[in-house]
């Protein structure tokens, strides 16, 4: 009972720091948000008894992407956005429209697909199983996903570079 | 397994003791760190408040609540008052999953002496000090001030930087003991070989390597001398809490040297064998012994970062850099790869 009690006001803070993302208007408050959505969705993952998985979701999400994002952000000194009015056809047809679809992949999912529906607290957490799945069963999958995350790496770096011979010499103004 | 009321009350009541050893232990330590520090400069430290300067903590808290708490008007107010509080949260509550013995049997019940037991002890340790670097950023950034500013993204780089040595050096020890409980951790150090040494992760873990890297991204991630860049007063004035003033500033000060106990503590915990140690005398004795080993093994490690703050120079900030990308996180997956061939060897 409490727990589903805590999952559903997580759940409502989550949304609520989604909704408060996009609408706010300085760059560091909209990150912040973002790191309310990444902690409550961790608590939430903790209440489906998967320990593992919500404590890597603070460490990786909230600790290490987050804080990049908030770097970056003090680093460039981004000041507020402007608002625009936006168009009246995508608040009339666009907020229903995502609720709709929103409401289909939710229902499609419940009625549709093999996997059923997962009681609270049920999820098999332990490090040791979540290790047998991904270096056991799972293993080429992982390795995959790790040499595509190396290929964006070297990717981000290639484009992050300037090349020596482009930049002008010291002295001459370009 | 207690029951529910005895449950409540028992968590109720270490809580609110570990909090209040926490903080005292807070307060202490900066009078040892003045001490210490003062004797190795041939001075004397604190000595006019009480007795060898013992209350010299007890000043200095009422100073810091009497003080005018001054909010530049040039700063983004909700962060700047949040920042110090999440600096301060963070770093008190990482404690709650310290283990600081084995159990003590009061009233006939045995009781847990750590405030909870996860599975995944580390890893709560390890979030909830990456969540403590917004306290840092966000003080920097929201005092709106280039000192500040400057302090804070250095804060954040180093941080981001040197938790991934810290994290690679705890891997080693992980595939050691085979569990992230850190009680278990600690248990699985019990006994000795050869005789007299103790089976302790440094030692027979062959954990040394990681113990050097855990030291150094240590000082670093508690922005510690020789690492204390996004302080330094020489070109930042005082970094990202350079704006704030009376109790803020307290906090962030508290926050440092609480970060720098839990740190001692998982140096502890992780490589030092934890509680273990000669256990003589009667039942009691018996029960309280460990925890005085461990608060002793948790008293070294602090004394030696006093004794490293007033020995060594500060690194230019370049260097801090190259060290951290260059040297200690090679070795902390040299370290990590032998380790787990040794493991699998042996197995």
């Amino acid at each position: 009972m409490l727990h589903l009690v805590l999952f559903l006001v997580f759940g409502a803070i989550c949304v609520a720091g989604a909704i408060n993302l996009l609408a706010q208007t300085h760059p560091i408050s909209s990150a912040l948000s973002l790191v309310v959505v990444m902690a409550s969705l961790a608590v939430e993952y903790l209440l489906l008894g998967a320990e593992f998985v919500a404590v890597v979701q603070v460490i990786v999400y909230a600790g290490a992407v987050m804080v990049l994002f908030v770097f970056v952000i003090m680093l460039l000194n981004a000041g507020e956005e402007e608002r625009t009015k936006g168009s009246r056809v995508a608040m009339i047809l666009g907020v229903p429209g995502v609720l709709a679809g929103g409401l289909l992949v939710a229902w499609a999912l419940l009625k549709r697909s093999e996997t059923g529906s997962v009681a609270l607290g049920s999820l098999p957490g332990y490090p040791k199983t979540i290790g047998n799945l991904l270096f056991h069963d799972f293993l080429l999958p992982f390795e995959l996903t790790s040499i595509l995350v190396l290929i964006a790496i070297m990717g981000a770096v290639v484009l992050a570079s300037r090349p020596e011979a482009q930049t002008p010499p010291p002295g001459k103004e370009s | 397994m207690l029951s529910l009321p005895v449950f409540l009350i028992a968590s109720l009541i270490k809580t609110v003791l570990v909090l209040v050893i926490l903080l005292t232990a807070v307060a202490y330590t900066v009078w040892l760190e003045r001490k210490v520090v003062g004797h190795m400069q041939n001075r004397w430290g604190p000595t006019r408040v009480g007795p060898f300067g013992l209350l010299q903590p007890l000043a200095d808290g009422a100073k810091f609540l009497l003080k005018e708490d001054l909010t530049p008007p040039h700063v983004y107010k909700p962060l700047f008052i949040a920042a110090p509080m999440i600096a301060v949260v963070c770093a008190l509550s990482s404690i709650a999953v310290v283990p600081f013995g084995t159990s003590l049997p009061i009233f006939g019940y045995n009781i847990p002496m750590q405030i909870t037991d996860v599975n995944t002890g580390l890893l709560v340790i390890l979030g909830i000090t990456s969540v403590g670097v917004y306290g840092v950023a966000l003080a920097g950034w929201s005092s709106n001030s280039k000192y500040s500013l400057l302090g804070g993204l250095r804060a954040s780089a180093q941080m981001v930087s040197y938790e991934i040595c810290l994290g690679l050096s705890l891997v080693g020890v992980l595939i050691v003991s085979g569990s992230f409980s850190l009680s278990e951790i600690v248990k699985a150090q019990g006994g000795h070989f050869w005789g007299f040494l103790p089976k302790w992760n440094i030692l027979y873990g062959g954990q040394f390597v990681a113990f050097f890297i855990y030291l150094m991204a240590a000082y670093a991630e508690t922005n510690r001398i020789p690492f204390d860049l996004p302080e330094a007063e020489t070109e930042l004035v005082a970094g990202y809490h350079t704006e704030y003033s009376a109790m803020k500033f307290a906090m962030f000060f508290m926050a440092e040297y609480a970060n720098m106990i839990t740190v001692a503590c998982l140096a502890t915990l992780l490589f030092l064998g934890g509680w273990h140690g000669p256990v003589f005398g009667p039942a009691l004795l018996q029960a309280l012994l460990p925890t005085f080993w461990f608060v002793a093994k948790v008293f070294v490690f602090l004394f030696i970062y006093i004794w490293v703050r007033g020995t060594l120079p500060r690194f230019r900030y370049d260097q801090l850099m190259a060290f951290g990308w260059k040297f200690l996180f090679p070795l902390a997956i040299a370290n990590l790869v032998v380790t787990a061939l040794i493991v699998a060897y042996r197995a």
